[in-house]
């Protein structure tokens, strides 16, 4: 099995754990990803506030370098992700947009490719029960909220792998690892994104919200597949709980991640030593981590 | 002969958001469930069914005036759900473009987040986030604000003071200014 990877600009940076384990678990389970070559931003949320076309471009260049190559592409990004597929529907959608589109960015695209979510690669594209059988540390019945936010499921027409009130793929996975995922109300709640940023008033009401919920839902840990997701929930975790007199302490994690570490790899060379809200130490209580041995990886 | 000419100026608001966006205003039929699912509605003046009725009744100026757009996540819970299918994050896209035109730029924060992450990438061919943050608290005025997260992004390797660039970035910048040539794309 082989894709055309997509990092994405925040892999490289606040998500490199995400990066990191990404392509561990995809090693691991025989899934090859050729990382496009002086691959660029896809534009995000600010091309797409600013120019329609820039939004469609900058993320079709990516696509049309895999198209060359005639792969797929597997996004870990929930934002690229979607960037991408818009840019993909329109020029699938219309021969002027494609027309247009080739001669924005220089270069032939057809939209013969597609792009798909990793998430979406790892559990349809492998399968469960391929995963299943190569986890050697169950996650020992840890509560966990699948939380999926709103770029990776929405809206369905674009993202079609998972429903976008109620997607399980994530859920699904947790349980193959060993996991108990909680049910709860706020799966597909908007983080805000980078409100979190510009209007910080704003943005931490809406972290707290999905905290809280994820909290009062027994959870003990929340899972994400989107950096923006992540930095907020983590890095913005005690700002948040702050501004309503709490301290939640709730560690986020990857769905790679927790992966990664049900197949046996170490959490430090998962990256998981390098959130604001350390997961180590509850999965240590939990003896997730004992014995078999740890998988050595020398990435 | 005013009214006529103000009338001719709110037609002409309303058909330019529609071809911007391809909404079709009249759609709507005022249900409220995009409003009710909007996770950002607390912080808005206008709810998002509020914006569509302001267009529908002619009161665009009302809507260009409004914060809504600005605040708009485009998290397409509302699209999502919408029993009439209006496209509402590409409405308040457009609503926003517009209003920025006209020099209207409601939430100076947010406009100048989206304008430094756009320079970066035109620079540098990708997002750089350490640059991104220095030159947003500088330009919106926050010397320090969030300076108590940098360092441990810092520390934990998850920032990095110098940009990575990529090798083509003559490319991308070409795609920005043909983007830019053709007036960023009215459908
Ligand atoms: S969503 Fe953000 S981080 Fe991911 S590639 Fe697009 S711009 Fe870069
Ligand atoms: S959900 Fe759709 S039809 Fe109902 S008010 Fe909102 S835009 Fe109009
Ligand atoms: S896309 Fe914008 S208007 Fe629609 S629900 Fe999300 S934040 Fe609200």
């Amino acid at each position: 099995m082989k894709y055309a990877y997509y990092p994405g600009c925040s892999l490289e940076a606040t998500a490199k754990e995400y990066n990191q384990s990404a392509k561990m678990v995809a090693r691991h389970l025989g899934v090859e990803l050729w990382e496009i070559p002086d691959w660029s931003c896809c534009g995000a949320t600010a091309a797409h506030n600013n120019d329609h076309l820039l939004s469609l471009a900058l993320p079709a260049r990516n696509l049309a370098l895999a198209e060359a190559e005639g792969l797929d592409v597997a996004v870990p990004c929930a934002a690229c992700f979607n960037r991408l597929r818009a840019a993909e529907a329109a020029v699938r959608g219309s021969e002027s947009m494609r027309a247009t589109i080739s001669e924005i960015i220089g270069r032939d695209y057809r939209a013969t490719n597609k792009a798909r979510a990793f998430l979406d690669v790892m559990v349809n594209g492998v399968g469960l029960e391929k995963i299943k059988e190569q986890v050697v540390k169950p996650l020992a019945g840890l509560k966990l909220a699948a939380y999926y936010g709103c770029l990776l499921v929405r809206p369905p027409e674009l993202t079609a792998f998972d429903d976008p009130e109620d997607p399980m793929t994530m859920d699904h996975l947790i349980q193959a690892l060993g996991g108990e995922a909680v049910s709860w109300s706020y799966k597909t709640e908007c983080c805000g994104g980078s409100l979190a940023t510009a209007r910080t008033d704003i943005g931490v009401r809406m972290i707290y919200q999905i905290l809280r919920h994820a909290r009062d839902a027994g959870a003990e840990g929340i899972v994400t597949a989107c950096p923006l997701c992540f930095l907020n929930l983590d890095m913005r975790q005690n700002q948040a709980a702050a501004s309503h007199g709490e301290q939640l302490n709730l560690p986020i994690f990857y769905f790679t991640e927790l992966m990664g570490i049900a197949l046996g790899y170490a959490p430090k060379d998962l990256g998981l030593t390098t959130h604001f809200v350390n997961p180590v130490p509850m999965l240590e209580v939990r003896e997730i981590l004992r014995h078999p041995a740890t998988r050595r990886e020398t990435a | 002969m005013e009214l006529a000419g103000a009338l001719r100026q709110t037609q002409a608001l309303k058909s330019q958001v529609e071809a911007a966006s391809g909404v079709t205003l009249s759609d709507c039929y005022q249900c409220g469930k995009c409003s009710a699912g909007c996770p950002v509605a607390f912080a808005m003046d206008y709810t998002p069914r509020q914006v569509i009725r302001l267009l529908q009744l002619g009161l665009g100026e009302e809507a260009l005036k409004s914060h809504t757009p600005w605040l708009c996540a485009s998290c397409q819970a509302c699209y999502t759900r919408c029993p009439r299918e209006v496209n509402l994050p590409r409405l308040m896209e457009a609503v926003r473009q517009e209003a920025r035109r006209r020099g209207m730029i409601n939430e100076k924060k947010v406009d100048i987040f989206d304008q430094a992450f756009l320079s970066s990438v035109e620079r540098y061919g990708r997002a750089h986030e350490m640059g991104l943050m220095i030159q947003y608290n500088l330009q919106s005025g926050q010397p320090f604000k969030d300076a108590l997260l940098a360092p441990p992004l810092l520390f934990k390797g998850k920032i990095s003071p110098i940009p990575a660039k990529i090798k083509n970035v003559a490319e991308v910048k070409n795609i920005f200014a043909r983007a830019r040539a053709k007036g960023g794309g009215r459908h």
